[in-house]
């Protein structure tokens, strides 16, 4: 019909939101199951006249993107779990240095090499806790196509707004699933430039002194303002500094950042939340059986939801305690151990009734495995 | 932030220069280092500086270039930087031949943690991780260069300053991966504890055991260390064969 309906990859549509949020420089290395993301931005990118490259390492690819972006280029790498380790000391600095970037993780079975072809939700602590030290970090994700598509252009978006590293958790079911795709028109969702400075050539610009909004206006590498860049606490010129006040201030400047905008980060779905007694609360590929068993049970007259999660991090604790304030108990769905779910039972009033139906073999967990669990919840035996 | 007798200042003098001498507009100029005594030379300057990661710089850098391939690049590096954790970044720049131009502070020893050895140590020198003497064989960062693809390699020391200054100059105008490396005295550390005294006399060691390519001294006596420019070639340069191969997709996408 149209020519901006695809069918494709979870993956192409990550490529088809990188490119309409503007991204001209990728760098990657090929790991599974991410690698068709730098495959087809091989093939798309220069055609536009941006660039891609493929690095000798996880590491390089981390580090070249942080290096394109201070040129005032949209920047993304894509990787799975052993990548997404390799990379942490580099997402750490462009913390640190407050770089915007955007890095896919298609998440796999780990730790180690683990299940390098199966799905697993097992990084969404490392999104949060990969890199040392404290900071904030955002981290989205999705469970069809044309969400998949949105929230990376948000994330690029987040990523110039809150001068951070964005982190896109895909999972290899999601990434690997092919549905349709519908591109939409350029306009239709917004799209978030660099905010450079507007200080001129002879007047000291500050590239870490923030604005009253708590901004800080970039100046790209190459145009009139010289400044350093560093991975060490600094001041506002971005010189290193140890003096316990600059130490103070840019630590909390990096985690308040992000944590004061959790309501403006956060992204999320209801699915038959309204007055839902049971609540399953999930994300990514997971996200989808959830759905699935929520609408047969609500054929039978159950009032169950799904809270779907599009941001993980900064955790939306309010939104996720008002949501569930009802419910009778609440069911996370998720492919790990429970790192979510540890989440959730912090943000609930009642954590007792917060449960875990998970599934950590590599196969994507069905409604049955959820049905199941909740068959228990309920009383109804197994 | 350099001990008294450091070479590394000498080092910051040849380059700086070689960019006077270049007339190079410093808005052009984008200096990126590592971690490390040599990685701070990027906070005395009035250029784009960028500090980045240990053993990282020329991942950082190859980011910078090929982005915006108009910025000259200079990456100086230590030991660690160049050739340990690094290692693997130095030679794939090397086999682009990305116009980068990658400056080795080679003082044999790992300074800002206090005085390990370094992969350019060499054997038999005392290190507080060698208490009894290294058995570590050295990288030859020419040779390793030169095999890796870069196509202008040169040598000097700090004794030899102006002539470090002409070959930087060289480096920098050349097209493609650029790698000199320059011995620079760690008195604090590499010199004490391994007898070779203070900074003038270990300046003094630089001018006695090289020897400049093509000289007598070096011709008479092969266990001199070689100075001078060992590659000087011209070959495809990354950023260029990205230019070409933008056009070549432009088109076949009419």
């Amino acid at each position: 019909m149209k020519n901006n309906i695809r069918f494709v990859q979870g993956n192409e549509a990550c490529v088809e939101g990188a490119l309409y949020a503007g991204l001209n420089f990728f760098a990657g290395y090929p790991i599974t199951p991410s690698t068709e993301i730098a495959e087809a931005l091989s093939g798309r990118l220069p055609k536009m006249g941006g660039k891609f490259i493929q690095m000798e390492d996880e590491i390089a690819s981390m580090c070249a993107i942080i290096g394109a972006s201070l040129t005032g280029h949209k920047v993304m790498t894509a990787t799975s779990g052993p990548g997404f380790s390799l990379k942490q000391e580099a997402i750490g600095y462009a913390c640190m240095a407050e770089i915007p970037c955007v890095i896919a993780n298609v998440q796999r079975g780990g730790p180690s090499t683990g299940n390098p072809t199966h799905v697993s939700q097992g990084d969404a602590n490392q999104a949060r806790w990969g890199t040392h030290g404290d900071h904030g970090i955002i981290a989205l994700t999705a469970s069809n196509h044309q969400d998949i598509f949105s929230i990376t252009v948000d994330a690029f978006n987040m990523a110039e707004t809150y001068r951070t590293p964005v982190i896109l958790l895909l999972d290899e079911a999601i990434g690997h699933l092919r549905e349709k795709l519908e591109i939409p028109e350029h306009g239709s969702q917004p799209i978030v430039d660099r905010l450079r400075t507007s200080v001129g050539k002879g007047v000291d610009y500050h590239p870490y002194l923030a604005r009253e909004d708590g901004r800080l206006p970039m100046s790209d590498f190459g145009d009139v303002h010289r400044y350093n860049v560093t991975g060490l606490f600094h001041d506002m010129w971005g010189f290193p500094s140890n003096n316990p006040t600059v130490v103070y201030e840019l630590l909390h400047h990096l985690v308040d950042k992000i944590d004061n905008n959790v309501h403006a980060i956060t992204r999320f779905k209801e699915h038959f939340l309204d007055d839902a007694d049971y609540i399953l609360i999930s994300y990514g590929s997971s996200a989808r059986s959830a759905i699935h068993l929520a609408k047969q049970r609500r054929n039978r007259g159950e009032k169950i939801g799904v809270l779907e999660l599009q941001s993980i991090w900064p955790f939306p604790t309010a939104m996720v305690r008002e949501k569930c304030a009802r419910a009778k108990a609440v069911v996370v769905v998720e492919m790990n151990m429970g790192q979510i779910m540890a989440q959730v039972k912090s943000s609930v009033d009642k954590p007792e009734n917060v449960f875990l139906a998970n599934r950590i073999d590599g196969k994507l967990i069905t409604p049955t495995d959820i049905k199941q669990l909740l068959r228990v919840i309920q009383g109804r035996g197994v | 932030m350099w001990c008294p007798g450091c070479g590394h200042g000498i080092v910051l003098n040849s380059l700086i220069r070689a960019i006077e001498e270049l007339k190079l507009d410093k808005n052009d100029i984008v200096m990126t280092s590592g971690i490390g005594c040599s990685a701070r030379i990027s906070g005395y300057v009035d250029f784009h500086s960028l500090h980045t990661l240990h053993g990282r710089a020329l991942a950082f850098a190859t980011g910078v270039k090929l982005s915006k391939p108009s910025l000259n690049l200079i990456v100086p590096m230590g030991d660690g930087d160049a050739l340990a954790i690094g290692g693997n970044h130095f030679i794939h720049a090397a086999r682009r031949n990305i116009n980068i131009t990658a400056i080795v502070m080679n003082n044999r020893i790992y300074g800002m943690t206090g005085g390990q050895f370094s992969p350019l140590s060499g054997c038999g020198k005392k290190a507080t991780t060698a208490p009894y003497l290294t058995i570590d064989q050295e990288f030859d960062v020419v040779k390793l260069a030169s095999a890796a693809g870069a196509s202008f390699v040169a040598r000097s020391t700090t004794y030899h300053a102006k002539e470090a200054t002409q070959y930087l100059k060289k480096a920098i105008e050349h097209k493609g991966f650029s790698v000199v490396e320059i011995l620079s005295q760690c008195p604090t550390h590499y010199g004490r504890k391994n007898k070779e005294g203070d900074a003038p006399d270990m300046l003094e060691i630089y001018k006695d055991t090289t020897g400049k390519l093509g000289s007598k001294a070096l011709e008479k006596n092969p266990d001199l260390i070689p100075r001078g420019i060992f590659v000087e070639e011209e070959r495809k340069e990354y950023c260029e064969e990205y230019g070409k191969l933008v056009e070549k997709a432009m088109g076949g996408a009419r």
